[in-house]
């Protein structure tokens, strides 16, 4: 059983569980606000879950691609709790929850996840489709391109707003029990950090 | 809970350092400091995105170290407190994000507090692990660091604290930050200043003491401005460079130096006069430096002032003073906040706690 967490959207937080499916999700759509929504949103899932943190496997947490301030929120959130629950991380490729919900809904072949990375510009991720398990199959990204550069502009392309934890704690779960590899710890930032080193001191006298 | 000497860890984000403290009580058990200053040195100053990012990487780390330093489980911990403003936003949501969620973790209860007031908190603490002691109030307490400078009245740790005044531009270890790239001296600029002026003339050039003539004294007697002074310096220094003279650097920087000093001392001693408040608290990472301490020292002892500066450790940003100030309002009897606070880069001082 695990708590999932991902913040590179909205805040969603789900319990999930191999065989009993998603026991509780409480997500917020809002694209700001992640600091003041996340304890709330982790207090309520595990309530409407009735479970207790000590009941849980692991913490699953989406590492984005997402814009960084709300991206990091999550992700310390999920290290936190798991630190203080004394259970292990899991990390995983946002974009490829969104894959997972959607092969698992239907869809097949090849598939662009793209949301929005704010400036202009979307983050986006190349699947090729689900294996003989469900899992998606990511074959490029995940990138960030200019609103129109996106790469693989022949895939059928799926738009999302936000990213489901409940989705994040199944594919988690998949992974885990197939013995997959789950995603490196870094945050998928994309971007540096918007500046340049100082050039030394302007004049201030003509 | 726990309410006689409760045990806290206190989680700091709000600038460049990660702080994780515990305390119980008023004993200070551990004080982790994680600093990202490295990161910012090619910038010349806080990049808030490069400290909110290491603070990510940091926290946990810093977590952990804190925990087996005080030989404490989380599990006994008998709350959790965390820094909710003023500071760099992005970088305190990281630090309310991670205090939430182990707050919640644990079952325990959660108090959000202004940093601020975490400076003064501090002074509950003996830095050597001693027993500490309570606040002596009332107090005036002069903060001052590379993001904040802080004049303020407290009369009670957790519930009356008045904002006397404070820099209406650059914060004052800014400003060192500022001159020191001017006379091209490595980040961060205070100990590099500090360095520079051993050798220099104190009055050797008389630079601008900000908001300090009668006409601005009506308006911001306890406010502070410091973008002027860095600008009569650069004009100086400026002026000297063209006419083709070696630049005096230790006179500079003496006087630089001098400017700030004089004029932190003098609005803080006005206000323990004006006031009738016979204490001076200093805290903030400019209290590294010695001659602040040392004309602070001189100019309280002629005015009949008690000076109190906790050890450096604890005056720069770090998580014991935010756990020793929650550990203050928990003695005194406040309830918990709530879940649902945010990061609050303007949070005013008069909040002590957030709910
Ligand atoms: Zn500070």
């Amino acid at each position: 059983m695990l708590l999932a967490i991902d913040t590179s959207a909205g805040s969603s937080v789900a319990v999930v569980d191999y065989d009993r499916g998603v026991l509780a999700e409480a997500s917020d759509l809002g694209t700001r606000g992640h600091a003041e929504r996340i304890g709330r949103l982790i207090s309520d899932a595990l309530e409407q879950a009735g479970v207790a943190p000590a009941e849980l496997s692991a913490v699953a947490v989406g590492m984005g691609p997402g814009p960084f301030t709300g991206l990091r929120v999550g992700i310390v959130a999920a290290r936190t709790f798991a630190l203080a629950a004394g259970k292990p991380v899991v990390n995983l490729v946002s974009h490829d929850a969104i894959a997972f919900a959607a092969y698992r809904d239907g869809r097949e072949g090849p598939l662009l996840v793209v949301t929005d990375a704010r400036r202009k510009e979307l983050y986006w991720s190349f699947y090729d489709g689900a294996d003989e398990l469900g899992l998606p199959v990511r074959v490029d990204g995940p990138g960030l391109a200019k609103l129109d550069e996106l790469p693989h502009p022949d895939a059928a392309r799926l738009d999302a707003a936000s990213v489901s934890a409940a989705a994040l704690g199944l594919l988690a779960e998949h992974t885990w029990k197939n013995k997959r590899p789950f995603a490196a710890g870094e945050a998928l930032y994309l971007r540096s950090p918007d500046v340049t080193p100082s050039a030394g001191p302007k004049r201030v006298t003509g | 809970m726990n309410r006689e000497e409760p045990l806290v860890l206190g989680i700091e984000t709000s600038c460049d350092e990660t702080g994780v403290g515990i305390v119980r009580g008023t004993r200070l058990l551990s004080n982790t400091i994680a600093s990202s200053m490295e990161e910012h040195a090619r910038y010349g100053g806080v990049v808030p995105e490069v400290a909110a990012r290491a603070h990510l990487e940091a926290m946990g780390p810093a977590i952990e170290a804190a925990l087996a330093e005080a030989s404490v489980r989380p599990d006994e911990l008998d709350a959790i407190a965390v820094t909710s403003g003023p500071g760099l936003a992005g970088a305190l949501m990281v630090g309310v994000g991670a205090a939430k969620a182990m707050a919640v973790a644990l079952g325990k209860p959660l108090y959000a507090v202004n940093h601020l007031v975490g400076h003064v908190g501090a002074d509950v603490l003996d830095a050597g692990g001693g027993p500490g002691h309570p606040v002596e109030v009332p107090t005036i307490a002069l903060l001052v660091s590379g993001g904040h400078t802080s004049l303020l009245h407290v009369r009670d740790l957790t519930g009356d604290v008045e904002l006397l005044g404070e820099t209406i531009d650059d914060a004052a270890g800014e400003a060192f930050d500022k001159v020191a790239r001017i006379l091209g001296l490595p980040y961060p600029g205070g100990p590099q200043i500090d360095r520079a002026a051993a050798a220099g003339a104190p009055n050797a050039i008389r630079f601008p003491r900000g908001l300090s003539l009668p006409k601005d004294m009506a308006k911001h007697r306890y406010d502070f401005s410091f973008s002027g002074l860095k600008t009569a310096v650069a004009r100086w220094v400026e002026q000297k460079t063209d006419a083709g003279e070696q630049l005096p650097v230790a006179d500079v920087a003496a006087s630089f130096r001098e400017a700030v000093v004089d004029v932190l001392v003098t609005k803080a001693v006005n206000a323990c006069l004006d006031r009738g408040v016979p204490r001076l608290l200093l805290g903030g990472g400019v209290v590294a430096n010695a001659r602040l301490r040392e004309v602070a020292a001189e100019r309280c002892a002629e005015a009949g002032i008690a000076l109190r500066i906790p050890a450096l450790s604890l005056c720069t940003d770090n998580g014991a003073m935010i756990a020793a100030l929650a550990a203050q309002l928990i003695m005194a009897g406040h309830e918990p906040s709530t879940l649902d606070f945010g990061a609050d880069s303007t949070l005013p001082v008069t909040d002590v706690q957030v709910r």
